[in-house]
């Protein structure tokens, strides 16, 4: 049961990012990339990671999407206009092809055998996922989670400076 | 149960599909798109190892992940209205100042 209904994700998560690289219309292209997003927080779901999940639909298909599409209507962008070079097309899948071929070697030759954490499903349903990942954030990870508010604060003034006009 | 490959290949495949959308689209905004996919295939790894692992580390990483993307987006989004206010388009074809 479990494995088909992985089927029907994977499958929906590979044809809606399919959908993403051949729409014309970058609006299109946005609302697929929605949706194999809510695809991989299904995943993540199913990976017992609930907080990652909830995490995935707020922060990617909530707030940078909706900056996307806003961006896409506020610069009123139609549909790609003139033809596009088929050296290119070309080119650029025979690389991603060649990289797909490469990821599945590594795939193959790599056997996964390393030391068993203490972190299973078990204990993530009887502590709870959100409190596993609170107290290593804020305990063991503590210096780069206060060094991403610096990042986060160096986005936003760059932000602001990029997009005005005269300072 | 699925087994860990099924998620590894899922994503390897995710990841190419977006290598294939940054190499092969001209538009500057489904380029940016297609990196976002990339990341999240990188994620989807992330998350599947840190469970066949037993390791919470690899959903902190994930965390970390997400942060960068959020800033640039952000930052890159206000690079692509900067360029639309000199050109008009956001073309990568029409970004061509330091071409011989």
């Amino acid at each position: 049961m479990e494995t088909f209904f992985f089927t029907i994700v994977a499958a929906v998560a590979v044809l809606a990012s399919l959908l993403v690289i051949t729409c014309k219309n970058p609006i299109n292209s946005a609302l697929s990339l929605i949706l194999t997003f809510f695809c991989l927080a299904t995943l993540y779901v199913m990976l017992d990671a609930p907080f990652m999940a909830a995490i995935q639909v707020i922060v990617y298909a909530g707030a940078i999407m909706v900056l996307i599409v806003f961006v896409i209507m506020l610069l009123n962008l139609r549909s790609e206009a003139g033809k596009r070079s088929s050296h290119t097309v070309l080119f650029g899948s025979l690389i991603g092809v060649f990289t797909l071929f490469q990821l599945f070697y590594l795939l193959n030759r790599s056997a996964l055998t390393g030391a068993k954490g203490g972190v299973d499903s078990d204990l993530i349903h009887r502590i709870g996922h959100t409190e596993i990942i609170g107290k290593a954030l804020y305990t063991d990870f503590l210096l780069p989670f206060e060094v991403t508010s610096i990042l986060l604060l160096v986005a936003i003034i760059g932000a602001v400076i990029l997009t005005k006009r005269k300072i | 149960m699925v087994p860990l490959h099924s998620y590894l290949i899922l994503s390897a495949i995710l990841f190419s599909i977006g290598t294939i959308g940054v190499l092969t689209r001209r538009n500057a905004i489904v380029i940016f798109m297609c990196v976002e996919m990339m990341l999240n295939a990188v994620n989807l790894t992330f998350i599947a190892l840190s469970r066949h692992l037993g390791s919470i580390d690899g959903q902190i990483f994930v965390f970390f992940v997400m942060t960068v993307a959020a800033a640039e987006a952000a930052v890159g989004l206000a690079l692509m209205i900067a360029f639309y206010k000199n050109r008009e388009s956001i073309d990568v074809e029409d970004i061509k100042l330091m071409r011989l």
